[in-house]
């Protein structure tokens, strides 16, 4: 047996099957849970590292299901794939990339902030569904298998956010609300699934896109599915839940909860370019998600301006945030049956969205971290009850700046290098777009101006004396963070040329993606 | 060369833009070594000037989140207003959101063909 051809199901099956030891185990040691998790993640980041160099070097993968081979995609005398198969490509890889990290970070993160809590073997089991739910949105081959993995994403997002429900009333609240968005989304998702399967008897994205015709049929689908993963992107006017949930969770959940709301924007992109590509009118869809952007963009961050709970003003960045994906991608989108536009700044402007997508899991990764490390030791989110912190917590203060200066785009950090793509071409599309995105970080940068002088400026203040800095394995998760935020910043080239160009063209090319699954047919 | 992005209209490297900022820093840091001749001091020139007012102490000096941008929000009440009323916190309406807008996404991919 070749283990490598089977890395694409190891990847989602280590943490499963590890989810459902973790709570044996936490009946022997609790302690080992957290051990188990990391190591679980840490093998199947591994694993998504090998994946990816494979699927750069020699193309995308394909993992068939109870097949003779894994790549047998189309039995003999069958035209059409009846097996469920994960379907990895460039932009599949990308995304798994982002998941692997953010949830191998987050388990890190959580051995010492989850340590004083109850019930920790159920946290780590729930974290370990939340990225296999993640994984397996961003790799299916499968319409139906997708709505599948969303709901277990969506499940384990919903105990999560509640975790320390037992003890307050907002984290079950806000949980309550996440469950009830996040089944009408699966609703609209199943239904739009049904209509694919009525009219083409098929499951498979790549055999739908083959016979895909824009019928009516197919236009209602498409309105289904538009909304409810742009909602669970966190798109406004649809954002809602974002502060309740981002807020309420424990800071490592927050930030897999970003990478989560990603791989709904995941899908969304793959929808519209993989599945519909031209056939259907991308003109008015990509105004559709420019707007979506535009709307997310200004009204996240003005929202943000006006928080008094850190976590919740950092959730409104990241509804901010989501709108720069959205409108690199949706110029893309407008611009994809203009191939001269195409080439001459949409490619670029899919390139800036794309590459947002990983640089906003870094660094909004890494402010939620720094936001929990500031709860963990003063036990509070309100920014009027801080002040002074960084006399007491120097690497949480640096953290925190790092993170900061990446998300309001100051050179040299990541964020600069994505919002400029996104600026240089956008503004070639509608110069009026491009300069309602600078505005934003402008304001993005006063928002955090604002934290950092609440939160860590001024004189020592007598409640704090007894603070100092939190855990090393806190530390050390937020370090290599800010280290990863720093390199993507200083040589932005290397990711755009190898993991960003590729993933917007995997999009882009939608022969090459049906293709993979349907040979040459 | 290592680091250096294209954008489609011009490029980006950040280790130019660090080598910049090191040299027009040692610039500014090396004017600001040279001094000023009427600085002295020990004299009134070492307090902060704030509009002949008493200075606080340290502790009572702490700017806190809710005065900062009070100017801001204050002089855009008119769109703040609307928006902060917008976000109600009830679940009933961030369902309706979700309904109305998949009506209008709905519509708008109907007729635009």
């Amino acid at each position: 047996m070749n283990l490598s051809n089977h890395i694409p199901i190891l990847i989602i099956a280590i943490p499963l099957l590890a989810a459902f030891l973790v709570p044996l185990i936490g009946r022997i040691n609790k302690k080992a849970t957290g051990i188990l998790t990391t190591l679980a993640l840490s093998v199947s980041l591994i694993f998504t590292i090998a994946l990816a160099v494979k699927i750069l070097t020699v193309g995308p993968q394909v993992y068939v299901f109870g097949a003779t081979s894994p790549s047998l995609t189309l039995p003999s005398g069958l035209k059409f794939p009846i097996r469920i198969m994960l379907q990895i490509d460039a932009m599949s890889i990308f995304m798994g990339l982002i998941t692997a990290v953010i949830s191998f970070f987050g388990a890190i993160y959580s051995l010492s902030f989850i340590k004083k809590y109850d019930g920790v073997d159920k946290y780590y089991s729930l974290l370990l569904l939340l990225t296999v739910g993640m994984f397996g949105m961003e790799f299916t081959g499968d319409i139906f298998n997708f709505f599948v993995f969303l709901e277990i994403a969506s499940i384990a997002s919903v105990a999560l956010i509640s975790f320390r429900g037992v003890d307050y009333g907002e984290p079950a609240e806000a949980g309550f609300k996440y469950m009830m968005v996040s089944s009408i989304s699966a609703l609209m998702v199943l239904f739009a699934v049904g209509i694919f399967y009525g009219q083409y008897d098929l499951l498979n994205f790549a055999a739908i896109a083959s016979m895909i015709k824009y019928s009516q049929l197919d236009k209602i689908a498409l309105g289904l599915l538009i909304p409810v993963l742009a909602m669970k992107a966190g798109a406004v006017p649809m954002h809602m839940w974002t502060p309740d949930a981002y807020s309420e969770a424990p800071a490592p959940i927050t930030m897999i909860l970003v990478a989560a709301s990603q791989a709904s924007l995941y899908a969304l992109f793959r929808i519209v370019f993989s599945l519909y590509n031209i056939s259907l009118n991308a003109l008015t869809v990509g105004w559709i998600i420019i707007i979506f952007g535009l709307l997310s963009m200004f009204i996240g961050v003005t929202m943000a301006i006006v928080q008094k709970d850190i976590k919740r003003l950092m959730a409104y960045h990241a509804v901010s945030q989501t709108g720069y994906m959205l409108l690199g991608v949706g110029v893309g989108l407008a611009v994809l049956a203009n191939p001269v536009a195409l080439q001459k700044y949409g490619i670029t402007a899919m390139e800036g969205g794309i590459f947002h997508i990983m640089n906003h899991a870094m660094y909004k990764g890494l402010l939620f971290l720094t936001a929990g490390a500031l709860f963990f030791r003063t036990g509070t989110r309100d920014l009027n009850k801080m002040g002074g912190l960084a006399h007491y917590m120097k690497y949480t203060t640096i953290f925190f700046i790092i993170g900061a200066a990446a998300i309001a785009g100051l050179p040299p950090f990541n964020g600069f290098a994505s919002k400029l793509l996104i600026y240089e071409s956008v503004y070639r599309f509608n110069p009026l777009l491009s300069i309602i995105a600078m505005v934003v970080s402008i304001l993005t940068l006063a928002s955090f101006v604002k934290v950092f002088h609440s939160a860590f400026l001024g004189p020592k203040l007598p409640q704090f004396k007894e603070v100092k800095e939190v855990p090393r394995s806190m530390v050390f998760a937020m370090a290599v963070l800010s280290c990863i935020i720093i390199f993507f910043g200083l040589f932005p080239d290397l990711i755009v040329k190898n993991l960003v160009h590729p993933a917007v063209m995997s999009l882009i090319e939608q022969l090459q993606y049906t293709g993979t699954v349907l040979g040459g047919m | 060369m290592l680091g250096l992005l294209e954008t489609g209209s011009g490029f980006w490297s950040a280790i130019i833009w660090i080598v910049l900022v090191l040299v027009i820093g040692s610039i500014v840091i090396y004017i600001r070594n040279k001094g000023e001749d009427s600085y002295k001091k020990n004299t009134e020139q070492d307090k902060p000037f704030i509009s002949g007012n008493p200075e606080e102490s340290k502790e009572s000096s702490h700017l806190s989140a809710n005065h900062i941008y009070w100017g801001f929000t204050e002089a855009l009440k008119g769109y703040y207003n609307p928006l902060v009323k917008m976000h109600t916190g009830n679940i009933n309406d961030y369902s309706s959101w979700i309904i109305m807008l998949t009506v209008i996404i709905l519509i708008v991919i109907g007729v635009s063909g």
